[in-house]
């Protein structure tokens, strides 16, 4: 089954002097327990793409459906998990409550809240960090509470958008490999937002290369990686073969001009 | 510890020692013209005698901190805490009439700044108003106010709370609506993604976070009610309160009643202005230190 089916989707932003056309005639179908990666300069909607499937941005036209309906009603039957770019984290409620959150606004008892918290907190890493205050943490960690604080409602579909662009390399390796093992150990369907080649083909089963002005799909790439993966995946001929397609696709774009 | 004596304690030490200086001073300069025409012509003259009379005057022009403390002990202790007299009991009536007002203003403030951060309409309407209301002097106002409240039967602490809390809602209003619209765009999408209702976005977000701009509009808007309490006591007749003392002081010339009202006044400000910072302190530590 698709989760995502997109179909001709444009989105247009009236600017001050000029309407700037964000996305055009976009396509874009996301299967059950994919993980596609959106990759692009700034600029190419790859950002605005993620927002319209979480029904933050208004489509201008086109067709969308988020399992099988519109994005709205998926957005009002919380159908989905959303990592900004920034932790976006409360800062006057410690990790374990920020994390309860999205639990409380379902209005489910506290026990049980306390207790789904303390699950996620173990999968990311955080038990140690429960009563400690956002900024108390490194960013890095700040992220794995953001990611901890989606996923606390089990959703099925996990949108991220450039979760790991602010941190150094180290933290972001970390991190793309937790997430990596997140989502094979969990089986939801992943879309991620990002604008590095490598953190790209490490973590899909589907590169969408996409390019600016307007913003519009160029090329989907299938990755032939196998499912279980480790950080030297990244030394191997087969990787560096397909970083080598998602780079070859950019310039076509004309993303290096 | 003596470092700390170094950089605060000591300026602060330093900066009231002459202050205090000059207020004994600027006393003897001012009170000692009236002072050698109350002494006795035959009895000793020279410096020591006028300063012994500028001591011991009734009605000094400007009296002395000393001078004024004795005064204020003399009339909390040598009299029954329910004589009017007693300068506790007035300012009981006033902190009442301060309490109350400020408990009206920041419901009023902050409903209203609700208000307005929801809807737009009430926004363009309502806030030039808002603002306008306080380029009216409350000195015009406050007459006014006990006039029209006392026909429709509102007497005593009503009006004078009434006034209060018109000069005090405005820093709250102004305050919450910048606070209220402080959450940033991330976080309302968040809360969008979670299909939060508007009830709980004021929860959950807007509220908590308006935290940081409620506490310092309360600082201001306690400085505001007492201020509000002694204008709204001066024009009922001179019955109770720190205002009204102020006014009768000034009418008989009365320093002693006069300073002794301004500085219970000051007093109360500080008390009401601590219990804020308590309240501060108390939600800075819930929040694990900062707000």
């Amino acid at each position: 089954m698709n989760v995502i089916e997109a179909e001709k989707l444009n989105i247009v932003f009236n600017a001050a002097d000029r309407p700037v056309v964000a996305l055009q005639d976009v396509d874009l179908t996301v299967a059950e327990g994919d993980f596609v990666s959106l990759i692009g300069p700034s600029g190419c909607g790859k950002t605005t793409l993620l927002r319209a499937i979480a029904d933050l941005t208004p489509l201008t036209s086109g067709d969308l459906r988020v399992n099988g309906i519109s994005a709205e009603e998926a957005r009002r039957q919380r159908a989905y998990g959303y990592v900004f770019q920034a932790p976006a984290l409360f800062p006057w409620r410690n990790i374990t409550r920020n994390i309860t959150l999205p639990l409380e606004l379902l209005k489910m008892p506290k026990p049980a809240r306390e207790q789904r918290a303390a699950e996620n907190m173990e999968l990311l890493g955080l038990s140690a960090f429960g009563r400690k205050f956002p900024w108390q943490l490194s960013g890095g960690m700040q992220q794995r509470v953001s990611i901890a604080r989606a996923l606390s409602f089990k959703p099925s579909l996990l949108l991220m958008d450039e979760p790991f662009g602010a941190l150094d390399e180290i933290t972001r390796d970390n991190l793309n490999l937790h997430l990596h093992e997140l989502w094979r150990r969990t089986g939801m369907t992943c879309v991620f937002v990002t604008h590095s080649i490598p953190e790209a083909v490490f973590l899909s089963t589907r590169i969408v290369v996409m390019s600016p002005r307007p913003g519009r799909v160029l090329k989907i790439i299938e990755t032939t990686l196998p499912a279980v993966r480790q950080l030297d995946l990244r030394e191997t001929p087969a990787f560096i073969a397909i970083a080598h397609q998602v780079r070859e696709a950019l310039r076509e774009g004309h993303s290096y001009d | 510890m003596t470092d700390f004596l170094r950089a605060r304690a000591l300026p602060l030490a330093t900066v009231t020692a002459m202050l205090l200086a000059a207020w004994y001073v600027a006393a003897y300069v001012l009170n000692a013209p009236q002072a050698e025409a109350l002494m006795d012509p035959d009895g000793p003259q020279g410096f020591w005698a006028v300063l012994q009379a500028v001591w011991s005057m009734d009605r000094p022009v400007l009296p002395t901190p000393d001078q004024i403390a004795t005064n204020l002990l003399n009339s909390i202790f040598n009299n029954p805490i329910t004589s009017p007299r007693n300068f506790l009991l007035q300012t009981f009536y006033t902190a009442q009439t301060a309490v109350t007002g400020l408990a009206l203003g920041a419901i009023f403030g902050i409903a209203l700044a609700t208000g307005i951060v929801h809807s737009r309409v009430l926004d363009r309407s309502v806030m030039p108003w808002v603002i306008g209301s306080q380029t009216i002097p409350i000195l015009a106002i406050a007459p006014m106010v006990m006039v029209a409240l006392g026909n429709i039967g509102f007497t005593g602490l009503a009006p004078k709370a009434a006034i209060v809390g018109y000069l005090s809602f405005f820093p709250i209003t102004v305050g919450m609506v910048k606070g209220l619209r402080s959450p940033e765009p991330m976080q309302l999408d968040l809360m969008r993604t979670y299909n939060a209702s508007r009830t709980a976005i004021f929860t959950k977000l807007r509220w908590p976070v308006s935290m940081a701009f409620l506490l310092p509009a309360l600082k201001v808007a306690v400085a505001l009610s007492v201020t509000g309490a002694i204008v709204a006591e001066l024009p009922t007749g001179a019955t109770v309160g720190l205002g009204a003392r102020l006014l009768a002081g000034s009418y008989y010339g009365q320093t002693f009643m006069m300073w002794g009202a301004l500085v219970l006044a000051s007093a109360l400000a500080l008390t009401l202005i601590g219990i804020v910072r308590l309240a501060e302190f108390w939600l800075r530590h819930a929040r694990g230190g900062r707000l």
